[in-house]
């Protein structure tokens, strides 16, 4: 109160003509918004501490619910805004440093949106996927720059290390502490049906899933949790984490509180103590230790998977993408400022970080013009929000997508953004039994090969309108596509021509 | 109004071909005639031809045609040329005055060798040093266009109806054992000369009916080993690509046909393993050389001729035999006027090529 | 055939499928019209502890329900136990005998159970079909 009090941002809207009290919305809430008063017979609601997750609204029976931003207001200012204020507020009252969860939701320019598709008239005629084949097989891994014969003449057909994806998308790492055993279990057994990858993200790979390891990229990050050498041997390929697009230039830090049982085991460290990643890996300090570290995960595995290099998009990603290139790695993972997370300091997830669409493109153009676009694939990340992000991306020269944020979404995430607090009504960004079981996997993996099934219909659409009948054609096709409302320097370094160009 | 190369214009087209396979000389006027029965598939905006075997006295020599839009070009060129090459024979290429053709540019013939200094020199194999000049003369030397490169053939080439073309050039006074020929339907007016197809770039000579929906993708990757796509036609990334993948990758010209007009992952995975992994191995290394979308060709070799169709077959096109000659084309007209007694013909399916080479081999 | 069967692994005691059975056998229009009234579903959520799981009418192959009623108003037919509100007296030997507590009072002094919502308007079981985490599922045993 007083000096410190900030209004609810949110207000529940209850219609009492239509609820029956039924007390769903209680229960559901664990932040405990919703109460049944005795006195009243009726429902009420302390809207301070909603976090505007929809629970209570989907499960509302009679449809009774309503979450509506409030009008309260400060005096309009365009350069003080009230979430200006009272994050000054909250700061002044705490010390503290501002956290927030998910991607970046800052009034950026959104490049997919200022990209079109091109369709075929006339002189070149449209494919239908219905009719014809269609194909979205993708390989990822360092292709060799010539080909090698066998004594008899014939190919030798080694290559090095390759995945094998049926559609080019993957799910991003996000690790098992930051969501729940149910979110990890619902992905993996969703990569497993479309033939794709899930990511671990850096927490370790829960014992019980070692089973979906074929369809399982291992995440080794800064705090190295949970990576042994059964952990490295059971994945399909490692993935280095140097940075993420929330949080590029700093570490992690999961509480301790979160540090319960099975996470603790998994991460390999004791129960109650904070696990927290360091910003750099103590043992890259430089690309050539990057080298040293891709190497001694593919002795440790006798070369047999490849090693993909994770960076946040930051201002000169294509110099340091053109190293990585050049240092053994297989697969470049690029994570865009809008990337997900499940806890960031506001201001470095804000304002840290380029856009991915720019950061694809200025990479891609570099590796092609240095002639070293074959030793990588590019995969990226960072706000991937439907099938025609993925045209574009991969039009633009991603070999393949990670998606996060729409994973999530499909296992039911509101964007709340408050998996911080580790009370996800949902399931998935918490620990809290009671709160995991509400993911139930069977529905949870159902959902995520509906959307990604979806999607690769509408891609197939897409490809097949262009005169496209294999996504291998479509990869750095920037002839399909055309900017919209962009200015000369974007279009130049997006690599496209304006519309009706 | 942009020029050919600073601006990408789709095209629909008339293709032909002839061969014989015992490597028997055959007059140009042939190829002329077969063309010229499908007027209708052209529109006056392109037209031309590729003779191997045109010129037996020089064969050892590549012989370059030029375009130059003045003599300040030509002089250049020619200054460059003298600095790399041992020029054995120079002149301008004989042409009939016709009132169908007009504008044309200088056109030079030009019969080379590299210089041994310049090519130890430049560390190259000989062919790769060739190609090398010959991109730097087409992006550097303004108003100077190689439009033919190598070694006993030639490319014909003009804005134009093929027929008309056929006469400018002459092609009744060539001879030789295989003959390619092209009219030309772009949706823009180039204008341009160099335009015009055959496209050809040392040995490999192409014309091409269709429009390919995977260009940039295979621009920007086959840019990435020193060719530079100045023309933005399909033709010339489709030659570009032959040429990386044959002469460069060693791949035969079956194996690289199955590179850029692969067969279904469906089709396959139903395959023998040897030759399921075979064929995986193309398509995942060379995944940036498929090529989608509607195209028919038919790529002149020393030796040879293929034609080859986009896997979905989105062109027609049929081929003829009739004792050691075979006959490609766009359509059966184009065959039956110059040879109304054939042995058999078929179109064959997308994605497979066929393949003619010499009996004897190479010339 | 077909049961329904409580998970009680995902069950999160959310109640909704007491409503969804109260409203699917009120033969009301909208589930709005259950305000104020104190529902009597056929199905209901036990709780202890922070376990949860539904419980409703096993449709045993050999029922103790329809062996003990004295007036034959309970009958199996294709293996699901109905019951004949006409001929129900209101004995309760039913519920007295139902090892699992599934037959209950109705509000009109006879007897009141899970029939699969195959003699209301549902077609199908309303508490599968609202349940919001599959932890009532209906399928073959």
């Amino acid at each position: 109160m007083g000096i410190n009090y900030v209004y609810p941002d949110y207000e529940v809207i209850r219609n009492i003509d239509r609820c029956i009290a039924c007390r769903v919305c209680e229960r559901q809430c664990a932040n405990e918004v919703h109460h049944y008063d005795k006195e009243l017979g009726k429902m009420t609601a302390d809207e301070s501490k909603c976090v505007n997750c929809h629970r209570c609204v989907s499960l509302c029976p009679t449809r009774a619910l309503k979450i509506v931003k409030t009008d309260h207001t400060f005096k309009p200012n365009a350069n003080w805004t009230g979430e200006t204020i009272n994050e000054v507020y909250r700061q002044a009252g705490t010390g503290g440093v501002l956290l927030s969860s998910m991607g970046n939701p800052k009034n950026y320019p959104i490049y997919w949106d200022k990209i079109l598709i091109n369709a075929s008239q006339v002189t070149n005629p449209p494919i239908d996927p219905l009719r014809e084949p269609m194909e979205t097989r993708t390989f990822l891994g360092k292709k060799p720059l010539d080909i090698k014969r066998n004594a008899d003449g014939c190919f030798d057909t080694n290559l090095p290390p390759q995945l094998e994806l049926s559609v080019p998308i993957m799910f991003s790492a996000m690790s098992l502490g930051s969501i729940s055993y149910n979110a990890h279990k619902s992905l993996a057994v969703a990569a497993e049906k479309l033939g794709i990858f899930y990511n671990t993200g850096e927490g370790g790979l829960h014992e019980d899933f070692y089973q979906y390891g074929k369809n399982t990229i291992v995440q080794i990050a800064s705090g190295r949790f949970g990576v042994h050498k059964g952990y490295l041997n059971t994945g399909a390929a490692f993935e280095i984490k140097m940075g993420q697009g929330a949080k590029p230039g700093i570490g992690g830090h999961l509480p301790g509180t979160k540090i319960v049982g099975d996470i603790s085991r998994t991460r390999m460290i004791p129960e109650g103590a904070d696990a927290i990643s360091p910003a750099p890996h103590h043992d890259i300090y430089s690309i050539e230790d990057l080298r040293q570290l891709v190497f001694s995960l593919k002795e440790a595995t006798d070369y047999k998977k490849p090693v993909i290099v994770k960076i946040a998009a930051v201002h000169n990603v294509a110099a340091i993408a053109s190293g990585i290139a050049r240092s053994g790695a297989d697969i470049i993972s690029i994570d865009g400022y809008r990337g997900g997370t499940g806890a960031a300091p506001t201001r470095i997830r804000d304002s840290v970080g380029i856009p991915i669409e720019l950061a694809l493109a200025s990479v891609d153009e570099r590796l092609r013009q240095e002639g070293i676009r074959g030793n990588v694939s590019i995969v990226v990340g960072g706000s991937i929000r439907n099938s025609a992000d993925i045209v574009k991306a991969i039009a633009l020269g991603a070999d393949a997508v990670y998606i996060g944020t729409s994973a999530l979404l499909a296992l039911g995430c509101h964007l709340c953004r408050s998996c911080h607090d580790g009370k996800c009504n949902w399931g998935i960004a918490t620990q809290r039994p009671d709160l995991v079981k509400r993911l139930n996997p069977e529905i949870g993996a159902e959902r995520l090969v509906n959307l990604v099934h979806a999607w690769e219909h509408e891609i197939k659409e897409m490809l097949g309108g262009m005169g496209i009948n294999s996504i291998e054609a479509l990869k750095g096709n920037r002839l399909m596509l055309r900017g919209i409302g962009l200015n000369q320097k974007e279009l130049e370094i997006l690599g496209i021509k304006h519309a009706g160009e | 109004m942009y020029r050919e190369g600073e601006v990408r214009i789709p095209s629909g087209c008339a293709i032909s071909g002839i061969i014989s396979r015992k490597g028997k000389n055959i007059c140009g006027d042939l190829a002329v005639k077969s063309i010229s029965i499908m007027h209708d598939r052209s529109n006056g905006l392109g037209g031309g031809f590729a003779g191997y075997g045109i010129y037996p006295q020089y064969k050892d020599f590549y012989a370059l045609h030029i375009f130059y839009e003045g003599n300040s070009a030509r002089e250049e060129c020619e200054r460059f040329l003298d600095r790399h090459f041992d020029v054995i024979n120079l002149s301008k290429i004989p042409v009939r005055k016709t009132s169908k053709i007009t504008n044309e540019p200088l056109i030079w013939r030009y019969f080379v060798t590299p210089l041994p200094t310049k090519l130890t020199d430049s560390q190259l194999e000989e062919k790769e040093f060739v190609s090398r000049s010959v991109i730097k003369i087409n992006t550097l030397i303004n108003g100077a266009y190689v439009f033919s490169s190598g070694k006993n053939m030639g490319v014909f080439k003009a804005v134009g109806f093929p027929e008309d073309v056929g006469e400018f050039y002459r092609l009744d006074e060539y001879e030789g054992y295989a003959w390619t020929a092209h009219g030309r339907y772009p949706t823009n007016t180039p204008g341009w000369w160099g335009g015009a197809h055959p496209f050809a770039m040392l040995d490999f000579s192409i014309v091409h009916n269709g429009e390919i929906s995977s260009y940039d993708a295979n621009r920007r990757f086959i840019e990435m080993f020193g060719y530079k796509c100045t023309l933005q036609t399909d033709t010339e990334v489709i030659t570009y690509i032959f040429d990386y993948l044959v002469r460069k990758q060693g791949l035969s010209l079956k194996d690289a046909s199955k590179v850029v007009s692969a067969p279904f992952w469906s089709k396959i995975d139903k395959l023998p393993q040897d030759e399921k992994e075979k064929l995986t191995y193309l398509r995942n290394v060379y995944s940036s050389l498929l090529i989608t979308g509607p195209f028919s060709i038919i790529l002149g070799f020393n030796g040879g001729l293929i034609a080859l169709n986009d896997r979905l077959k989105l062109r027609s096109m049929v081929i003829g035999e009739k004792d050691d000659v075979v006959y490609i084309s766009s359509e059966e007209s184009a065959i039956r006027i110059i040879q109304p007694n054939l042995d058999k013909i078929w179109s064959p399916n997308g994605g497979e090529p066929v393949i003619i080479t010499l009996e004897g081999g190479a010339v | 055939m077909k049961r329904i069967y409580a998970r009680e692994e995902w069950c999160l005691g959310c109640h909704l499928c007491e409503y969804n059975c109260a409203f699917a056998n009120s033969g009301l229009d909208t589930m709005t019209k259950l305000k104020g009234i104190k529902i009597n579903p056929r199905i209901q959520v036990e709780e202890n502890d922070g376990i949860f799981y539904a419980v409703s009418c096993r449709h045993c192959e050999e029922p103790l329900c329809v062996k003990g009623c004295i007036t034959g108003a309970l009958s199996i037919k294709d293996g699901v136990i109905h019951i004949n509100k006409e001929k129900c007296v209101g004995c309760f030997t039913c519920i007295l005998s139902c090892p699992y507590g599934c037959i209950m009072p109705a509000e009109t002094g006879v007897i009141q159970k899970c029939e699969l919502c195959q003699t209301n308007s549902k077609g199908s079981p309303a508490c599968v079909s609202g349940c919001p985490n599959r932890a009532i599922v209906f399928e073959e045993g």
